[in-house]
């Protein structure tokens, strides 16, 4: 296995009396898109920060590609979206991406012709010359996007990237993220919007209150299915069989099973053993239900 | 070095186009009309008085343009202070500074990079006036201080100094909490440059002190008074015919600390933002 891009070790923030981050310890693979999921005020900016080596730590520590967080050389391969992206309005889009692309160490005719090809990719190229402050929200979260790519990072952070942009803008972020993944970059996004993290992420971790509570692969089925039934004259024995049965009464069951192959196994179980089946309804357990039951009640505002 | 440059050349284009830039100029424009027009009528005077002696002209040519020049010190003063008040505690402010300070940039050339852009400004900006104020006096009166090889350079590092002071402040205080403070720090070295001279004039020890004191909490005022000194005939400054004929000379030990304190603090300035959270 290669080394992870990101390791944290009990990494831990503290403001004054307040905790924002408590012993966050993550590691995050090569070529992953990993989720760091919270709701506002868990620490994720703030964990995102140190990593960026914008915010000391107050203990612990860990690397980044190979390097100990806050080193420079290793921001050379990285790329960073922050939340709410305010920068030099005054300048254009292109100008704006020669200016980041110097700090990168960027120059002369690389530099434009990156450039040029970030603002074809983010849809820029008729507004590239025009001053960044007359820019649509969206516009300016694109142009964000194109300077955290200038350096062809091996990991980007994007801290809550399509916050305040109109669908077809989140879709544009979504493809740049699979892009990226399929070109083996990592991406470290910060989010609380589900299902923008469904529909990229290949991890994610929840986190409250400064503390990593769960973990979830968002590729295979780790909870399972649910599956509702509509049935007369199941026997318990003949669900139970094939799965985790949650509830039975009155003709409705409700079953949780392993995995979608397990389904015509229990419908073919089921007609065997003689009951009738009049429907069966699987449903994936949503990253919504999971957010909710891990984050509590507490959680939910007012 | 390569990042100093780019933060540099991104700080000039930026200094160009803000506002606050143009009213300066605006101002320094306005300010230089009614020196001229102050300055004709003086000469007029004092050319077309009958029984003047040449040297009174040039006494009086010399006050004034003194005078001129001193109004110069304090607009330089004003603009290096307020010029880069924001640029460090402002873009972290809004953020802007994240973007930037996540590139593999050393914090320090982001200070350096605006601590230099800003330095040229102000003096450019001082340049300007000052040229200004010695063309209308060449032109109008036919006239010219002495001394100003040794005097203009010591004005031109008083706009390094707030230059340097504005811009350390910037990185851990709030932009109108490090205005305040500049500003505070001038009206120190003002009135105990004042309590100098007037304690010299009147040989009281302890005044004396206190402007020392003060030159040392805030050194440029004595180098205006040190540049003044240059600028003007002996017969001037021995006989103290104008505020600005020193009783009291700062010494050349006022004028390495003050090029000192712009080092000190373009260091704390480095190391405050270093340590800051952005």
């Amino acid at each position: 296995m290669t080394a992870p891009v990101i390791e944290t070790r009990r990494l831990r923030k503290r403001f004054g009396d307040k905790l924002a981050v408590a012993d966050l310890s993550v590691a995050v693979q090569p070529g992953e898109v990993f989720g760091f999921l919270g709701p506002n005020g868990a620490g994720k900016t703030t964990s995102l920060k140190m990593l960026l080596g914008l915010i000391a730590p107050t203990s612990g520590g860990g690397t980044l590609l190979g390097r100990p967080i806050g080193d420079r050389a290793a921001r050379a391969r990285v790329g960073f979206l922050p939340e709410h992206f305010r920068f030099q309005d005054w300048l254009t889009g292109r100008e704006l991406l020669r200016f980041h692309g110097r700090l990168y160490g960027l120059s002369g005719h690389a530099l434009d012709e990156k450039a040029d090809a970030l603002l074809r990719r983010v849809d820029l190229v008729d507004a590239a010359d025009r001053a960044i402050k007359g820019y649509s929200k969206g516009m300016t979260q694109r142009v964000g996007l194109a300077q955290a790519l200038l350096n062809d990072p091996l990991v980007v952070f994007l801290d809550e990237p399509t916050s305040g942009l109109d669908p077809l803008g989140r879709l544009l972020v979504r493809d740049v993220i699979h892009e990226l993944k399929a070109r083996g970059t990592s991406v470290f996004l910060n989010s609380h919007l589900l299902g923008e993290v469904e529909a990229t992420c290949d991890r994610v971790v929840f986190v409250k209150q400064g503390r990593v509570v769960h973990e979830l692969a968002l590729g295979t089925e780790p909870s399972g299915l649910e599956v509702e039934l509509r049935v007369d004259g199941a026997r318990p024995e003949v669900l139970a069989a094939h799965g985790t049965l949650l509830a039975s009464e009155n003709g409705h069951a409700r079953l949780r099973v392993e995995r979608e192959g397990a389904l015509p196994e229990l419908a073919a179980a089921l007609v065997h053993s003689g009951a009738r089946l009049y429907s069966m309804t699987p449903h994936k357990r949503s990253l919504e239900a999971t957010f909710l039951e891990v984050m509590g009640e507490d959680q939910r505002p007012g | 070095m390569r990042a100093v440059l780019t933060i540099l050349h991104l700080t000039l284009h930026e200094a160009a186009r803000r506002r606050i830039l143009t009213a300066t100029l605006i101002g320094a424009a306005a300010f230089l009309v009614l020196f001229g027009v102050g300055f004709h009528f003086m000469a007029r005077h004092v050319h077309s008085e009958v029984g003047l002696s040449v040297l009174r002209q040039r006494l009086l040519l010399n006050f004034l343009t003194l005078a001129g020049l001193y109004a110069t010190h304090f607009l330089t003063i004003m603009t290096a202070v307020l010029l880069p008040v924001d640029t460090l505690s402002g873009e972290i402010a809004t953020g802007v500074v994240q973007t930037v300070a996540s590139k593999p940039v050393h914090r320090s050339s982001i200070v350096l990079g605006k601590w230099l852009a800003f330095s040229i400004v102000a003096v450019s900006y001082f340049a300007l006036v000052a040229s200004g104020v010695l063309v209308v006096a060449r032109v109008i009166g036919h006239f010219t201080p002495p001394g100003l090889a040794q005097g203009l350079p010591l004005m031109a590092l008083e706009a390094v100094v707030f230059v340097s002071l504005s811009i350390a402040g910037g990185a851990r205080l709030a932009t109108v909490t490090n205005g305040i403070m500049a500003f505070g720090l001038y009206g120190i070295a003002f009135i105990g440059s004042w309590v100098e001279q007037v304690g010299a004039l009147a040989g009281n020890l302890a005044a004396e002190n206190v402007g020392t004191v003060a030159s040392l909490i805030m050194p440029t005022e004595a180098l205006w008074q040190r540049a003044a000194y240059h600028m003007q005939p002996t017969v001037m400054r021995d006989l103290h015919l104008t505020p600005f004929s020193p009783a009291s000379l700062p010494t050349v030990a006022t004028v390495w600390w003050a090029a000192a304190y712009a080092l000190i603090a373009l260091f704390l300035g480095v190391q405050g933002f270093r340590r800051r959270a952005l």
